[in-house]
């Protein structure tokens, strides 16, 4: 099965083909019933050394990854780096090339710099795999995403997704409208004006600014933190304002879609984009989401922990 | 000495001159050119099959002396340039010091004298450190030898002073250049504002935060009755705008640089930092019309904007990388490559628009021409010979160049500077 996967890293889903997209959401499927034995292990990396390196505070991504590779029976490390050497002006370089100096197989990297993925890979030996590029790519999350909207409606192609919420910042928005796309879903994102950003049509995406637009037709809504504490232009409606033109509630499910699948990657703020009652409705999916971000991981661990691929340093 | 080119095609617009010619050179003056000249020259360079042109005049370069040598000095930075086929270049003035009194300009020139391969002109900053507070001794610049001034790296926001410098400049018969960028609209962008921002993830740069500083350094210019030149033009905006200027008489001339008419904001999408410059890289429309434009003349120069750095300032995350590409050692093969190979630009119009035309613009005389009379800076090219940028064979001290990997047509085989001959290319299988 690994045969058919030829990258040492996923950096993003706009690097893959179809084909590729396809072989990791049925690696996903295998290994997710591993999380439903008795003992929730496999010995797949077993030997193994996976790193997490992680930039930014996460919980979920990273507890997620080290679930995913604790259950391949690889070794983790997790390094926070505001604790490291990062501090004493090492630069993701040199931090990437000692990483790679203790024989680690594979560099899961979270970083508030987009971009940070593709350069770290360029420069090591060893997998990496992006948890989170600035506002570039999340491509782990953009995967559960869609291996949960596929276990929902049984297929990707033809199907229609609204991300509502600040695209402009989202990584998430970014690789699910390139993972969705290349499988034959269309992909509409709903914000206000300032936070869609330019030329998003380019990617394959369709704009909306009209919420009840956003619901009325698809199959499933991906609803987007807004991360208020972010906002440095000043580009953000406030909170009360946000909810009221875009927060997703029962009545204005009730208005447009009463089917559509609720989606969050997480975590919610209740009462600014998503209602506490569609959040636990039973149309909601936020909690498998959850469960299927380990199957995909686990995927993903698995199939780039396969491929040797020396790479010529000075092609940079 | 004495030194002969026999039988290359001489390429001399001013002279209206395309045809195989011998040229003699006599104590750093080009003294004749004409078919089968028989001279018992003390050396003689046979340029049969090969392009004989005047030097190129590059009237954008940072040379980083003083201040940043572990990035370019003037030895190695003009070593670059010899190896380009430049034989003049105008050096920026945002070391450190910048280049803000007579006496750093005198300090420089020293440097100048003692180390350049080829010729150095210099360009004074408009305010004091660059910092856009006060003016700079522009008069003292002037007798100090600089030809223009600059403050290259930012534009001067305040519109008093800015005033002020475009008629310090008309008096001293200096020429102003500006680099145009609203930095209240551009911010801490890094890539194109558009899709390429939108791509990666990225703050992006404005088309608008260039053409509105093209539009008011315009018209602050035709007040003052001084003229401006528009550096490192990137978008169709800029364009039109200069065009419509000149349209109106206003004394107004503009480059853009090999970077925006060969490259476009999509070969940043890889996170590759040698991208990084700027004006950030355009669309491809923007791309496209910057070529149209140099066709048609509403640009008449090119100009590399060689920004040497580093590894430890591009080898890091994009947006902490540093702006700039070299491009001394490229810019006449990508001109060739892109401009003339496709038939946009004749070999005469590449001529006017890297050498002719700069030195015009910056009224240096004996530059930009094969005229007898006029230095001999001259270069020998073999126009169709295919090569690849890599960085082991870069002469400059930095490596950042927006075209490694790339393949070229058009090779250097002899620079010669004021009659001597400063380069010449070693039969190298890839050199």
């Amino acid at each position: 099965m690994s045969g058919l996967w030829t990258k040492k890293d996923l950096l993003g889903l706009e690097d893959l083909s179809k084909d590729e997209l396809e072989l990791i959401l049925s690696t996903a499927e295998s290994f997710k019933e591993v999380s439903t034995r008795e003992i929730k292990k496999v010995p797949a990396l077993r030997g193994k050394t996976v790193l997490n390196l992680f930039y930014e505070p996460s919980t979920r991504t990273r507890v997620s990854f080290e679930v995913a590779a604790k259950r391949l029976s690889a070794d983790v490390i997790n390094i926070a780096a505001e604790t490291s050497s990062v501090r004493k002006g090492e630069t993701l370089i040199d931090t990437g090339r000692n990483l790679e100096a203790l024989k680690a197989d594979i560099i899961v990297v979270r970083h508030n710099a987009s971009g940070a993925a593709a350069i770290l890979a360029r420069h090591v030996n060893i997998s990496v795999v992006n948890a989170g590029d600035g506002w570039h790519e999340h491509p782990t999350q953009a995967l559960l995403d869609i291996f949960t909207l596929k276990e929902k409606l049984g297929r990707i192609d033809g199907i229609k997704v609204s991300i509502v919420g600040d695209i402009a910042h989202s990584r998430v928005a970014r690789s699910n409208i390139w993972g969705l796309t290349k499988l034959g879903a269309q992909v509409m994102v709903c914000a206000p004006e300032l936070l869609i950003p330019p030329a998003i049509e380019k990617m394959g995406a369709r704009v909306t600014h009209d919420i009840d637009e956003a619901l009325c037709n698809a199959d499933a809504v991906n609803i987007l933190r807004m991360q208020f504490e972010r906002d440095e232009k000043g580009a953000f409606p406030n909170k009360q304002e946000y909810f009221k033109r875009f927060g997703i509630t029962e009545e204005r499910l009730k208005k447009n879609n009463k089917n559509i699948i609720i989606m969050h990657p997480g975590p919610i703020n209740r009462g600014i984009e998503i209602s506490s009652e569609i959040a636990d409705c039973k149309n909601s999916v936020i909690l498998e989401q959850v469960t299927n971000g380990i199957a995909v991981r686990m995927a993903v661990l698995f199939l780039v922990s396969g491929v040797q691929e020396k790479k010529d340093e000075a092609t940079d | 000495m004495k030194l002969l080119i026999k039988n290359g095609r001489a390429i001399d617009p001013a002279n209206n001159l395309d045809d195989i010619s011998d040229l003699l050179i006599e104590e750093g003056k080009i003294v004749r050119v004409a078919k089968n000249i028989k001279n018992n020259a003390s050396r003689i360079i046979d340029a049969t099959g090969k392009i004989v042109m005047p030097g190129l005049v590059d009237m954008h370069v940072h040379l980083r002396e003083p201040g940043r040598e572990d990035e370019e000095t003037i030895l190695s930075g003009t070593l670059a340039a010899a190896k380009g086929g430049v034989t003049t270049v105008l050096a920026m003035p945002n070391t450190q010091p910048a280049i803000d009194s007579a006496c750093n300009a005198e300090a420089l020139r020293e440097i100048i004298k003692k180390n350049a391969k080829v010729g150095v002109f210099i360009v004074g900053a408009i305010t004091k450190g660059r910092l856009g507070r006060a003016l700079s001794d522009i008069k003292g610049l002037t007798l100090a030898g600089v030809v223009a001034i600059s403050d290259d790296g930012a534009s001067v926001d305040d519109e008093k002073l800015f005033s002020q410098a475009l008629k310090q400049a008309r008096r001293n018969k200096l020429l102003t250049i500006c680099h145009c960028e609203d930095k209240s609209l551009s911010l801490q962008g890094v890539v194109n504002l558009g899709y390429a921002s939108t791509r990666m993830g990225l703050r992006g740069i404005s088309a608008a935060s260039e053409y509105k500083r093209v539009e008011r350094d315009i018209r602050l210019a035709d007040k003052a009755k001084a003229h401006v030149h528009i550096a490192h033009v990137s978008c169709r905006e800029s364009v039109e705008m200069i065009a419509q200027a000149k349209k109106k008489g206003i004394s107004v001339t503009a480059e853009t640089a090999p970077h925006y008419f060969a490259l476009n904001e999509e070969a940043a999408f890889t996170y590759d930092t040698n991208m990084k410059v700027n004006p950030p890289l355009r669309s491809r429309e923007d791309m496209l019309y910057l070529r149209q434009a140099l066709e048609e003349g509403a640009i008449e120069v090119i100009a590399s904007d060689h920004a040497p750095h580093i590894e430890s300032e591009k080898y890091i995350e994009f947006e902490r990388a540093a702006f700039g590409t070299t491009g001394l050692e490229t810019e006449l093969a990508v001109g060739i490559t892109e401009l003339v190979k496709p038939g946009i630009l004749e070999w005469g119009d590449l001529v006017n628009k890297m050498s002719f035309n700069p030195a015009k613009i910056l009224g240096l005389r004996g530059k930009g021409t094969l005229s007898p009379g006029s230095d001999a800076d001259i270069i020998v090219v073999s126009p169709d010979k295919e090569w690849t940028v890599e960085r082991n064979n870069f002469v400059s001290q930095s490596k950042n160049c927006a075209f490694l990997g790339r393949k070229l047509n058009g090779v250097v085989e002899h620079t010669i500077y004021a009659g001597e001959i400063v380069f010449v290319r070693e039969d190298k299988p890839n050199a």
